[in-house]
């Protein structure tokens, strides 16, 4: 279980949090969405401590990771996978190696069965083939697909993925869509999804949490968030820019 | 502290040169923790000694090479006024293994390998593959600063006894051939005058400039600002600071180490 309590984090003058409150169970998928620039990948970031909020606490089943020095932060951390928004692979390595770099480190498993997870792991997200090339030659689609393996290759028990369809097109976007959906089903991960694709959080989100204004501005279920009257929730739902922002 | 975005700009000047000096103590701390507790990856060092060490060579050959031969010279034109030509090849030797080897190779090494170092992690930082590592359950220190550090440990110290070597002997040939001094006097002088605490001295030094350049460039490194501007600053500080706390060391280092091994 994930809890964050009041949680906040500014950078220089600017609060990009200022009192975030939320609980994802084990097994939930929760998607975030919200405005360009308010905070979503901060927010994730904190939620493996990666980055340090200025107060709050941020809770992974009853321990509080906020204040844990790095080595107590490495052993939380092998419980979680994360996608990165810029997929954030390493660029001195293949495709295999950066995908086989968690299977590694957790040791234990033979180069073979090694290969052979990277290759399944590459044809789940549509990439067979690709072991040997350098993220350099790759797109940048298939570099999000490359790192959301990665990601998920080692069977984490939490995943967050910071858009994980964005720069995708319509098609592998389903697929990626139905494999995440596949992971979570399959393996019982919790999965934190941030995205701007408003099917996808439909399909994604048993749970939608919208971050505005520094705070969690609406939850609820993906039902209760496309339906709502709310118009701060309807303009971003339904895509419409704000007269009053746009002087 | 060092782990997330830089929470304050650091100071400029001597007292952000000094602060920024004991942020490398406490990253060196981290790393001498690691080394002790933790199973290496052999891998990545030999990679490392590879990279620094190896590629390194034809820098400082030609560094060592040159130095030798323009010691030699401007020896001999001074020596020669009071007719001590045969001393020549004993200063050469002498400085070079006490100073110039260990320095001249940590400056060159420090703007090749230092550079370098810092741009790569300052790279894998700005482009968020240091957080990647960190979420896969890896410690920066354990797996991008350990290895460079002990790689320059083991390769500097190898560079600088080459360096030596060479200029020497680069000597040797400008004293013989260019200027025409008994071969066989310039040998006897040198052995003479040469003590095996000057090479040790030479050796010591090179160890400590090696973690110097790894730690100052780790430090850049991990520490750099964000985008091209960042790791491009990371870069050029990384060599300033590194080559500047060299030259400043090498003199307490030269004192202190006179000091003791006389008192031994
Ligand atoms: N390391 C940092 N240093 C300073 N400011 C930062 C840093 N990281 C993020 N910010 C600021 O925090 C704000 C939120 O950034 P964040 O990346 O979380 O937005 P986001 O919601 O993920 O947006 P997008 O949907 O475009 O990815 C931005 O205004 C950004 O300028
Ligand atoms: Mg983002």
């Amino acid at each position: 279980m994930i809890e964050v309590r009041e949680l906040k984090k500014s950078f220089g003058p600017n609060p990009i949090l200022n009192g975030v409150n939320f609980t994802i169970q084990d097994g939930e998928s929760v998607v975030i969405i919200g405005r360009s620039g308010g905070g979503k990948s901060v927010l994730l970031k904190h939620l493996v401590g990666l980055l340090q909020p200025d107060s709050g606490q941020v809770l992974i089943d009853g321990e509080n990771i906020v204040g844990m020095n790095e080595r107590e932060l490495l052993r939380v951390r092998g419980r979680f996978g994360m996608l990165f928004q810029g997929a954030a692979l390493f660029d001195s390595m293949t495709v295999a190696e950066n995908i086989a770099f968690g299977l590694r480190r957790y040791g234990q498993l033979s180069s073979g069965e090694i290969e052979k997870r990277v290759s399944e792991v590459l044809r789940r997200v549509e990439l067979p083939g690709t072991e040997s090339k350098k993220p350099s030659e790759l797109s940048g689609g298939m570099r999000k697909r490359v790192g959301l393996a990665r990601s998920i290759v080692y069977n984490p028990e939490i995943v967050l993925y910071d858009e994980p369809t964005t720069g995708l097109d319509p098609v592998v976007s389903d697929s990626i869509d139905q494999l995440i959906l596949r992971v979570r089903n399959e393996m019982k991960v919790t999965s934190v999804v941030v995205t701007h694709d408003m099917r996808s959080a439909r399909r994604l989100g048993q749970r939608i949490l919208m971050l505005h204004k520094q705070r969690i501005y609406a939850t609820g279920t993906a039902e209760e968030i496309f339906s709502s009257t709310d118009p701060v929730i309807r303009n971003f739902v339904e895509g419409v820019s704000d007269p009053k922002e746009q002087k | 502290m060092i782990w997330g975005p830089m929470s304050k700009q650091t100071s400029g000047g001597i007292y952000g040169w000094v602060e920024g000096l004991g942020q490398v103590a406490i990253l060196a701390r981290e790393a001498f923790g690691s080394l002790c507790s933790r199973k290496l990856s052999w891998d990545d060092l030999m990679y490392q000694i590879y990279f620094i060490g190896w590629k390194s060579q034809s820098v400082v050959l030609v560094t060592g090479a040159f130095t030798g031969m323009v010691l030699a010279a401007q020896t001999y034109f001074q020596f020669h006024k009071v007719k001590m030509d045969t001393a020549t090849l004993a200063v050469v030797s002498v400085s070079m293994c006490s100073e110039l080897g260990p320095v001249l190779t940590a400056l060159m090494v420090a703007g090749r390998v230092g550079a370098a170092i810092a741009a790569e992690l300052g790279t894998m930082r700005v482009t968020e593959q240091i957080d990647a590592l960190r979420t896969l359950a890896t410690h920066p220190v354990d797996y991008l600063v350990v290895p460079r550090l002990l790689a320059l440990h083991i390769a500097l110290p190898l560079l600088t006894v080459e360096a030596i070597f060479v200029g020497i002997l680069a000597g040797y040939g400008v004293g013989t051939r260019l200027l025409g001094i008994d071969g066989v006097y310039l040998y006897a002088n040198m052995v003479k005058y040469t003590g095996g605490t000057d090479v040790l001295m030479g050796l010591i030094k090179a160890l400590i400039f090696g973690g110097i350049i790894a730690m100052v460039g780790c430090y850049k490194g991990l520490n750099c600002g964000e985008g091209a501007e960042g790791v491009g600053r990371a870069t050029t500080e990384a060599v300033v600071y590194s080559s500047i706390t060299i030259l400043i060391c090498n003199f307490f280092l030269t004192l202190s180490l006179t000091r003791l091994m006389n008192s031994l």
